[in-house]
């Protein structure tokens, strides 16, 4: 098992904004976290990266528990997260951003900066290499998110709404890109709110509402779910479904 | 900012280091060479201030504790114990170190940032000021006169250039230091933490390691200016060693030539000895080429918000645009 997530509370004053959850990730696969707006999902990815202390559970990582260890530790043990909000070094060239990435793994320079250029190319940057990031559009901005994290060779990806903001044909390059990541050796935990993305990337499914997971599976286990419906369309959505179902089997 | 991490031609380097061996034959009279002297001394403890605040992105207003720190180790040392002056050099560096390490573990360890780590700096350097000032080992407020023993072993020289050509050989170690940080996974790692400290965390960098390392270079250079101004000027005393005006010019000389840059204190320290000689020679007027040189801040800041080294820059740059 990639990660175990057990029992994780997080907790905001009054507001349990992770209530108990728990979750695994196979190796090599591509699973997602999806859900409502504010249901919790990059709160949770930052309990799982280091970034917040938990209120309660523990998060295994490749059999190592990780609870608790510093951002730093827990990146160089194999598991990087991006930003839902972009954070690139604005001033630095695209280049030097991943190179950055890339140093983690390869101290010495020219094999950082030759490994920064394979993952740009792998990315799609590689003519983007010498310019700012500060200059990006957003979708190069993400894309740039995606190839800092990968250079760094995570064993594990996690992935905060990566295709946010991109038009449609950008969206089917970056899902080329993330299956092809996976099919290299990494496994891949993205939140996302493209459906047609998460539909087609994932192998499996997590859905979080109000801070509790409510569902899991394959996409279409997930989405034939009457509590994910209601989830995302509201309390009563689902039992009209559920009667136009009832009716084709009666008939 | 032009990026930190494109290393300088290895003949730019060489350019700039002919020049300054071959400036005292040129200019051999030692008004020039005490300018070239000078120079050279605001490049080197510039760069203490650059490599910290330029590279790391860690501005400091009181990086004159290291240089204070520095100068009275140093002359503690060969006044108080008898020993070697030169011995002082190492003191000095590693007393700059520890007092570096000791500020950046207390302040980084409270998670200080931005203007509260400029400010916490300042409040260190104030208080390294007044117990300079109270206690006996450092003559309080009367402060320590070295005795004038004119021998290369006593580090004093009885040509000017000595000073020159010992100031030129720490102030191209400090430079080449600069140039490795532009090439290094050190480097890399400073710009991350200066660009993004939450990003460069996410990407494995040991944010708080980092910076405390930086802080022990940066403080290692400047103990290390300390130990030089006291064995050229022969006297310090608390506000000499202590006084906020240097942890300006420290900052000035980096943010006038070019935060983060190689070359930009060098350029800065040029220009600021030029104005402080130039004033100097027109008028008595104390204090005078600061606000000349606080005026020159103004509009470089208005037109060239990342120092003079741009004007090379924005020219190589738009170069290469040309080639593409």
């Amino acid at each position: 098992m990639m990660l175990q997530v057990a029992h994780l509370s997080k907790v905001f004053g009054g507001l349990r904004a992770v209530d108990d959850v728990s979750l695994d990730v196979e190796q090599g696969r591509i699973v997602a976290l999806i859900g409502p707006n504010g249901a919790g999902k990059t709160t949770l990815f930052a309990c799982i990266a280091g970034f917040l202390p938990l209120n309660a559970g523990r998060v295994h990582f490749m059999g190592q528990d990780i609870t608790g260890l510093p951002v730093h530790r827990i990146a160089r043990a194999g598991m990087v997260r991006t930003f839902q909000i972009t954070q690139p070094f604005a001033k630095l060239t695209v280049h030097e951003n991943i190179a950055v990435g890339a140093y983690q793994k390869y101290p010495d320079r020219a094999q950082s900066w030759e490994h920064a250029r394979m993952v740009a190319h792998q990315v799609g940057m590689e003519a983007l290499l010498e310019q700012p990031a500060a200059d990006l559009t957003v979708a190069g901005r993400k894309r740039l998110e995606l190839a800092r994290a990968l250079a760094t060779s995570p064993r594990l990806l996690l992935l905060d709404e990566v295709m946010a903001g991109l038009n449609p044909s950008e969206i089917l390059e970056i899902i080329a890109i993330i299956r092809k990541i996976r099919d290299g050796g990494v496994t891949v935990l993205l939140i996302e709110h493209v459906m047609h993305a998460v539909m087609s990337l994932s192998d499996h499914i997590h859905v979080l509402s109000y801070g509790k997971i409510i569902a899991q599976g394959s996409p279409q286990e997930v989405v034939s779910n009457p509590a994910v419906i209601e989830a995302y369309l509201g309390r009563g959505s689902a039992a009209p479904a559920a009667d136009v179902q009832a009716q084709v089997q009666h008939a | 900012m032009t990026s930190t991490l494109k290393p300088v031609p290895w003949a730019l380097h060489a350019g700039v280091l002919a020049v300054a061996v071959a400036f005292p034959f040129v200019f051999p009279s030692s008004f020039m060479v005490n300018f070239g002297v000078m120079a050279l001394f605001y490049a080197f403890i510039g760069q203490s201030w650059n490599i910290s605040g330029g590279y790391a992105g860690q501005l400091s207003f009181g990086h004159v504790a290291f240089f204070g720190v520095g100068a009275y180790a140093a002359t503690i040392v060969q006044l108080r114990f008898g020993l070697s002056p030169w011995l002082g050099l190492p003191v000095a560096a590693l007393a700059g170190a520890l007092v570096g390490g000791v500020i950046a573990v207390l302040s980084f360890r409270a998670g200080l940032r931005g203007s509260y780590f400029a400010l916490i700096t300042l409040a260190f350097a104030e208080v390294l000021r007044i117990v300079s000032n109270s206690i006996g080992i450092t003559g309080g407020g009367l402060g320590m006169l070295i005795p004038l023993k004119v021998s290369s072993e006593n580090f004093q020289f009885a040509e000017r250039s000595g000073f020159y050509f010992l100031i030129l050989v720490m102030a191209a170690g400090s430079i080449a230091l600069a140039e490795w940080l532009g090439r290094s996974r050190f480097g890399a790692q400073l710009a991350a933490i200066r660009e993004n400290e939450d990003s460069a965390r996410a990407l494995g960098i040991n944010v708080f390691a980092e910076k405390v390392k930086v802080m022990l270079l940066s403080g290692t250079i400047g103990g290390m200016g300390g130990c030089f101004f006291a064995q050229y000027f022969l006297y310090i005393d608390p506000l000499i060693a202590f006084g906020a005006d240097k942890s300006v010019e420290m900052l000035l000389v980096s943010m006038i030539g070019g935060a983060g840059t190689v070359y930009g204190p060098l350029v800065g320290a040029v220009l600021l000895a030029l104005v402080s000689d130039v004033t100097r020679s027109l008028t008595q007027i104390q204090g005078l080429s600061l606000v000349l040189y606080g005026a020159l801040l103004v509009v470089i800041i208005a037109y060239l918000p990342n120092g003079l080294i741009d004007l090379f820059t924005r020219k190589r740059r738009r170069r290469d645009g040309a080639k593409k």
